[in-house]
């Protein structure tokens, strides 16, 4: 069971797309638009070689940061949240490793599978480093409201 | 800094930004805002969000768009990245970006983002090889690396005209099934061996690096490029094709004691090793429609022809005329959307010398011929009547123009229509083929009837 807000748990089973920050070399943000995959514990994110930049950024700074903001990519929720956490590239072997987080992915976009099946026709597309996020700390906004302060939530043993 | 304009204005279609920093605490931190882009100004206004965004350091300002699509999943994806600082202006936050990175699949398809992008997939598993000690590459399964890397499906261009070849032997009452097997077999080694060198080629020069819009149908089999199969094994590859195609056709030129036969074979080899080859690099000079319509037509046509007859004949060769402009037609097409990458390379291609409406009209101009002469050939009997039915073809043709015609510049819209072209290539030489075949079947059962009359005459 996650320590995460209901609302959160609830936010990050629907988005289509989520906005991954990573740090880069020079200790700046770079945010990325990316599917988030939720198991109800850990935030799972793909990144194929061919993107692979942000990779290297948390490779070598694993602290990152998922923000869900976009209410037309949740089917019309309205809250947003900001979860903080640390994150692990899983890339045993790249051609098939990741596959493992197919069926969150298939559940959210399950033309996947018909681009899976073609993966001749873009090999180094499906050639993916798994993202796996451990959330420490979240911040949300239930009603969207992103001018207000929002409410935060720490992983137990967490102090903010 | 100067940060592109149309970014300002293209801003004020999202709904939303979202702001991120890096906090105190080491973690990135982030919030959605409201903004007003103004175009006018450096500057973006942004509503004043319930975090404090600070403005000591520099954040990093994303829109981005999704369209939900239930079902499949999402589409119309895009996003603008901004990086400065923000400060505090009227009552409110004004961002003024530094820098700014975007993508929008509306404006550069995804295959041609993934395409600009295997640069960085290379870097990343070189990296990652160094890492582990062990090479790390991106692999398929052998069969699909070697139909990609030898572009099998091609080979419908050597069939055709090879059985073409035999059935007009074969009307001429010659057929010899063990000498048509290995011309088959000669003629696509010899195939294999050109499609993968026209890649090794292609790589040393430059061209398939600098094609950004590979199609399934053009801008060759690119697993050099994603790192299946190394310069050094596709050349072995190549040299394999070459050597059995060259080993078989000898072995036919000793059985059948044809020096005509030689002749072909070696301007058939010649052509195909020179087409991207040094010194002569033919399709480098405007030169490669020509001869792929030479070795795929009449080199190919009055091969397997001479390998059953031992001699040469104007019937297939003539034959050959249609089946051979088809089949340039086919590299024709395919180098359009090639063609800004190969004019980077220096290779002069008709479509990189030729504007569209020339590039259309020489379309229009070699498939008119090749029907021509297939109406004018078959009716006085230089070619048989039956042949007349690959004229049904015409339409399919005139689909392929008009495709020219609207999507010259959007190589993925052009697939279809060179889709079609392969179509008309294949469905025009089996026809002929075919109306090889009636001829042939016809001409049997005239004597299979002469036979009979002559028996009852004889018995009678």
């Amino acid at each position: 069971m996650t320590w995460l807000p209901a609302v959160v748990d609830s936010v990050l089973r629907a988005a289509l797309v989520a906005e991954l920050t990573v740090i880069n070399g020079k200790g700046e943000p770079i945010t990325h638009p990316l599917i988030p995959l939720w198991d109800g514990e850990r935030i799972y994110m793909t990144s194929s070689v061919l993107f692979s930049r942000k990779v290297e950024h948390i490779k070598r700074n694993p602290k990152v940061s998922v923000a869900v903001t976009d209410p037309v990519a949740t089917g019309g929720m309205p809250t947003r949240c900001t979860v903080q956490g640390d994150a692990r590239i899983l890339e045993d072997d790249p051609h098939e490793s990741w596959m493992q987080i197919m069926p969150l992915w298939r559940a959210k976009e399950p033309a996947i599978d018909t681009f899976l099946g073609k993966r001749f026709a873009l090999p180094l597309f499906f050639e993916r480093s798994l993202i796996e996020i451990t959330p420490r700390r979240a911040l949300v906004w239930e009603d969207g409201d992103v001018t207000k302060v929002p409410q935060e939530a720490l992983a137990p043993g967490t102090t903010s | 800094m100067n940060i592109d304009r149309d970014l300002f204005r293209r801003l004020g279609a999202y709904s939303h930004v979202v702001i991120s920093w890096v906090g105190d605490d080491g973690y990135p931190l982030q919030t959605a805002a409201t903004l007003a882009a103004d175009a006018g100004a450096d500057e973006i206004r942004i509503t004043p969000p319930g975090l404090a965004v600070p403005t000591d350091r520099v954040v990093n300002v994303i829109a981005s768009h999704i369209r939900p699509k239930p079902g499949e999943g999402y589409d119309e994806r895009r996003y603008i990245s901004l990086w400065g600082r923000v400060h505090a202006a009227g009552g409110g936050l004004a961002f003024r970006p530094e820098r700014a990175w975007g993508w929008d699949e509306d404006d550069i398809p995804f295959f041609e983002y993934a395409e600009r992008s295997n640069h960085q997939a290379s870097k990343y598993l070189s990296r990652l090889s160094r890492e582990r000690g062990v090479a790390v590459k991106p692999r398929l399964s052998p069969v699909w690396t070697f139909l990609l890397a030898t572009r099998l499906p091609f080979l419908t261009a050597t069939f055709v005209p090879i059985l073409l070849g035999l059935a007009i032997a074969a009307r001429d009452g010659v057929f010899h099934w063990g000498f048509a097997i290995a011309t088959v077999i000669a003629g696509a080694a010899v195939h294999i061996g050109l499609n993968v060198a026209n890649d090794v080629f292609d790589t040393l020069s430059g061209a398939d690096d600098a094609n950004v819009n590979p199609t399934q149908f053009s801008g060759g089999s690119r697993v050099i490029q994603y790192g299946l199969v190394s310069l050094r094994g596709m050349t072995m590859i190549s040299a394999t094709g070459y050597v059995i195609g060259i080993g078989l056709g000898l072995y036919l030129v000793v059985a059948r004691g044809s020096l005509e036969l030689l002749a072909i074979g070696v301007v058939g080899v010649l052509i195909s090793v020179f087409y991207t080859a040094p010194p002569f690099r033919l399709v480098h000079r405007g030169l490669g429609e020509i001869t792929t319509g030479l070795g795929f037509g009449p080199v190919m046509v009055l091969g397997a022809y001479t390998v059953q007859t031992g001699r040469l004949d104007w019937e297939p060769l003539i034959a050959s005329i249609p089946v051979g402009i088809f089949i340039a037609l086919v590299l024709y097409v395919n180098e359009i959307p090639d063609r800004a990458g190969d004019a980077a390379v220096g290779k002069r291609t008709l479509p990189v010398r030729w504007d569209q409406s020339a590039v259309a009209r020489g379309f229009l101009l070699a498939a008119a011929a090749a029907f021509l002469l297939i109406a004018v050939a078959a009716p006085i009997g230089v070619l048989p009547r039956p042949t007349l039915i690959a004229l049904v073809t015409v339409p399919l043709a005139f689909e392929v123009y008009r495709g020219i015609q609207r999507h010259y510049n959007s190589p993925y819209e052009l697939m279809a229509t060179m889709g079609k072209n392969v179509q008309l290539h294949l469905v025009a030489g089996l026809l002929l083929f075919a109306g090889y075949i009636i001829s042939v079947i016809a001409d049997r059962i005239d004597h299979a009837i002469a036979a009979i009359g002559a028996a009852r005459l004889i018995g009678g």
